[in-house]
């Protein structure tokens, strides 16, 4: 049952990658986008992750999305078609892009991994809350104080930038 | 008794350059000069003092020893060599501290009156304390490296002084070749001094001319070209006092530095620059005369040929100094053959005795002549001889005074060059006759051209003056006779006693077997040169057109100049100085230029590539990834 | 660990992921598609962690909270990149990327 849960979400996410990157309408492009991300979720479920899983799905899918929902409202014509990719610089791209993913995946295939251990108990929210605070050995306290100030300081960024500019008096 | 004070005979003058060099400008001229004088004055007196104590007061019965009263290590180059700045008296070296300071005493009164009124008057005074000093220093050198360093002051000094008129083009072009010519001599003199250090370990002249010491028993086995090495050394550093000596053929700048005002000339190219080269190869006479007789047969000769090419370039020349520079140049190369035919110790060293003796009395009178020269041109306002004549009954004092200067370097009897002469010539026959021979005619010459000086000057046919020639003032008259007193007297000193090759007197008798002969020669000169000038006649002009072709070769120095400038111009500017300078425009800077030009080309080119969008950016970079991925862990994995 | 799927396939997934959205982000015209290609880079970057956490480590939580950490910086990252669009709106009426070459030689 898992491993068709498996090949399921992998194959969703494998073509709507691919069609959210050659869509020619922007508001498509960001729901098959939404459905990748739906799919990754699912993977970490799968691997027994929960937290993380809910954090995936509430912080990308629910917010990041929607906040590129609300800027493709805000800044483009939605019934707009984009023009195809140029012959040549599409066939490069992807000639490249093939080039990278083959030659990534031959070195990982080659590469003999170690044996798997087998699963013990999944973690819970608690052992990750306790690390995150943890300020003693594998304490993660620090990154997560200055991703808290990197959070802050992206805020006032956002409103900065995105402020219109005062008439002039 | 401590000769701590010959340190102020050096520091005197010095401080008054830098006095008169600093400060000279904002005094009056009259002041500039008493106070140069005066420092002189001192400095002269002071070497009279150390003089006679060395001499007289601290009679040794031993022979004369070196004293050091000062000396401190200066640089150290290794753990054994080292230069040292020090002050060193024996017999040359105070005889010279006396004939500096004498002839510079002289000439600063002297310029007192023959420089008045110029505008460059403090200039003049503070050049000639320079060059004292410097000179001082040279004499009084402890070790050869210290001697170098004060041999390039007085080259300095020279050129400074000779190049006095710097508006005068012919002055500056004869300052520099002065200059130049005794440079190239010089990088001579610091290869010998380096090898002489290389072979011995030392630069100082007690160690090298010990008989004991490392200067004899080095550098005589390796043989190049059939000499020991030691050799090669002391003929390099013979150079460098050949070039300074004006010695053939390094002697053209000397007649050109006659540009020089006359006191100059006096001081410097007659009487105690000159003679610097002189004093060198006595310095090292020990290391000459034991260690490397090739070298001093070689100082022999050269001095020999120089004395008789001198003396045949001055009988064609009419201008007074001309005249005067070649004599000196006769007279040094007198100096240097005496020097190459002596021996070492006792009655052996008599050539070297002989050479300090001339050099002596021949500073005496020559400086007596150069000043009388000037003494000369300042009333009649021209150097050439044949503008003048007749000058006997307006110059009393310069005739008289200049007839005792010729009748001494003409070898008169009993005056002081006729010793000094005398001396030479029996130190030649007991060693070489053919130099004797050619000292003879060189005698015989001297007294000849001299003759003809004189006569055409004071006596022969009145010219046409634009105002009459008076006597000089007091202050240039003195010296003269200050000087003429010495050359009448002066060879009655008793060098024998005090200045030989060891340090230890030996007795002489009078040669008359060589006198007698010589003085005729002389008087035969004399009287040739009485017959052609003393009345005005035309018979000199028919000896010339008789000698026509030779006649004019002399009066052309030889043409030595001319295949100097040829060499100069066509061989090393043409040929050699020009090529590389073409490689130098032409590819060094055309290299960079292409450069510059090759990187702007460039960049023009692949400006395209700024494009401005980031995906193009980021396509190449990825692109590049992927690239260094593929090579690095494929094409060069084990 | 999903018994029965090696990491041999996670691993090509989130590889395939990755490519896919570096093509896109260097196709696209559209800023907002370019930001969503960015998005699903990082999104294979965290499967990757995932995974060889959960298959070679899963005594240890390091993957689980890098990730993390990296879903909250997409998200300030992709605040700010929004703010970014919106101001090149204004100033360019547009948002194709080939307007904004103002650097170029």
């Amino acid at each position: 049952m898992n491993i068709l849960m498996f090949y399921l979400f992998a194959s969703i996410i494998v073509v709507f990658s691919i069609l959210t990157v050659t869509s020619r309408r922007v508001l498509r492009a960001a729901v098959y986008l939404l459905f990748v991300l739906i799919s990754t979720a699912g993977l970490y479920f799968l691997l027994n992750y929960m937290f993380l899983a809910a954090v995936q799905l509430a912080l990308y899918a629910g917010g990041i999305v929607v906040l590129i929902i609300f800027s493709i409202l805000l800044t483009s014509h939605i019934n707009e078609k984009f023009e195809p990719v140029s012959m040549k610089k599409g066939l490069a791209t992807a000639f490249m892009a093939l080039t990278g993913a083959g030659l990534s995946i031959f070195t990982i295939a080659q590469h003999s991994f170690p044996q798997v251990v087998a699963e013990s108990e999944g973690t819970s929210v608690k052992t990750i809350g306790r690390a995150l605070l943890n300020y003693g050995e594998n304490g993660y306290v620090l990154p997560f104080e200055v991703i808290s100030i990197l959070l802050l300081a992206a805020m006032f960024g956002a409103i900065v930038i995105a402020k219109k500019k005062q008439e002039q008096q | 008794m401590g000769f701590g004070f010959t340190l102020a005979i050096l520091v005197i003058p010095l401080a008054m350059f830098l006095l008169l060099g600093l400060a000279g400008h904002k005094m009056k001229p009259a002041t500039a000069g008493i106070l140069g004088t005066l420092g002189l004055g001192i400095s002269f007196v002071l070497s009279l003092l150390t003089a006679y104590l060395y001499f007289f007061a601290s009679h040794a019965e031993a022979g004369f020893k070196p004293i050091i009263p000062l000396v401190f290590e200066w640089m150290r180059f290794t753990p054994t060599l080292q230069i040292d700045l020090g002050i060193l008296l024996d017999p040359i070296s105070i005889m010279m501290l006396v004939v500096v300071t004498t002839i510079s005493f002289m000439v600063h009164i002297y310029s007192n009156g023959y420089m008045k009124g110029d505008d460059g008057f403090q200039r003049f005074f503070a050049f000639l304390s320079l060059f004292t000093f410097s000179m001082l220093g040279l004499v009084v050198a402890t070790n050869l490296f210290q001697m170098y360093i004060f041999w390039e002051l007085v080259g300095l000094s020279s050129y400074l002084l000779i190049g006095y008129y710097y508006t005068k083009p012919s002055a500056v072009a004869a300052s520099k070749k002065a200059f130049i010519v005794t440079r190239f001599a010089d990088l001579g003199f610091l290869v010998g001094i380096l090898i002489v250090s290389y072979l011995t370990g030392t630069f100082d002249f007690a160690e090298l001319t010990d008989p004991s010491g490392p200067a004899f028993t080095e550098g005589k086995g390796i043989l190049f070209l059939g000499m020991s090495t030691m050799s090669w050394a002391l003929i390099f550093i013979f150079m460098g006092g050949a070039g300074k000596s004006a010695m053939f053929p390094l002697h053209i700048w000397l007649p050109d530095a006659m540009e020089g005002p006359t006191p100059v000339s006096a001081l410097i190219h007659a009487a105690t620059m000159v003679v610097a080269g002189v004093y060198l190869v006595a310095r090292l006479f020990p290391v000459f005369a034991i260690a490397a007789p090739d070298a001093k047969e070689i100082v022999s000769y050269v001095g020999a040929f120089t004395a008789l090419f001198a003396a045949t370039v001055a009988c064609t020349q009419f201008d007074i100094k001309r005249v005067l520079a070649y004599s000196t140049m006769s007279q040094i190369g007198y100096m240097m053959l005496a020097l190459g035919v002596s021996g070492y110790g006792g009655e052996e060293g008599l050539g070297f005795m002989a050479s300090n003796f001339h050099l002596f009395t021949h500073a005496m009178f020559k400086a007596l002549l150069f000043l009388g020269a000037g003494s000369i041109i300042h009333a009649v306002h021209s150097n050439d001889m044949r503008e003048m004549g007749g000058l006997k009954k307006y110059m009393p004092i310069t005739f008289t005074t200049f007839l005792i200067g010729w009748l001494a370097i003409s070898g008169f009897p009993g005056l002081s060059g006729f010793f000094s002469k005398d001396e030479i010539l029996v130190a030649a026959f007991n060693h070489n006759k053919i130099i004797f021979y050619t000292a003879v005619l060189v005698a015989g010459m001297t007294a000849f051209y001299m003759s003809r000086l004189f006569f055409s000057v004071f006596f022969g046919k009145e010219q046409h003056y634009h105002h009459a020639p008076h006597e000089s003032p007091k202050t240039m008259t003195i010296p003269l006779m200050v000087l003429a007193f010495a050359s009448l007297f002066g060879g009655f000193i008793p060098f024998h006693n005090l200045v030989t090759s060891d340090g230890m007197h030996f007795e002489t008798e009078f040669h008359w077997n060589i006198a007698i002969p010589v003085t005729l020669f002389a008087f035969a000169g004399i009287a040739l040169a009485y017959v052609l000038y003393y009345k005005p006649s035309t018979k000199s002009d028919k000896i010339v057109a008789t000698l026509k072709g030779f006649h004019k070769a002399a009066y052309n120095k030889f043409y030595i100049d001319e295949i100097y400038m040829f060499v100069t111009k066509k061989i090393l500017f043409g040929l050699i100085s020009a090529p590389i300078a073409w490689f130098d425009r032409q590819i060094v800077d055309g290299s960079m230029n292409a450069i510059g030009y090759i990187t702007a080309f460039t960049s023009e080119k692949i400006k395209k590539l700024q494009s401005g969008q980031v995906q193009k950016y980021g396509f190449v970079f990825v692109s590049g990834v992927i690239a260094l991925m593929l090579v690095f862990v494929y094409l060069y994995s084990e | 660990m999903i018994a029965g799927i090696p990491v041999i396939h996670f691993l090509i997934i989130s590889t395939i992921m990755f490519f896919v959205g570096i093509y896109g982000f260097l196709v696209r015209k559209n800023l907002i598609t370019i930001l969503m290609s960015v998005e699903l880079i990082l999104n294979s970057v965290n499967i990757n962690f995932v995974v060889f956490n959960k298959y070679f480590y899963p005594q240890l939580i390091q993957g689980q909270i890098f990730t993390i950490f990296v879903i909250a910086i997409a998200a300030a990252e992709a605040a700010v990149a929004i703010a970014l669009i919106i101001n090149i709106y204004r100033r360019f009426n547009s948002i194709d990327v080939e307007n904004i070459k103002e650097m170029k030689f």
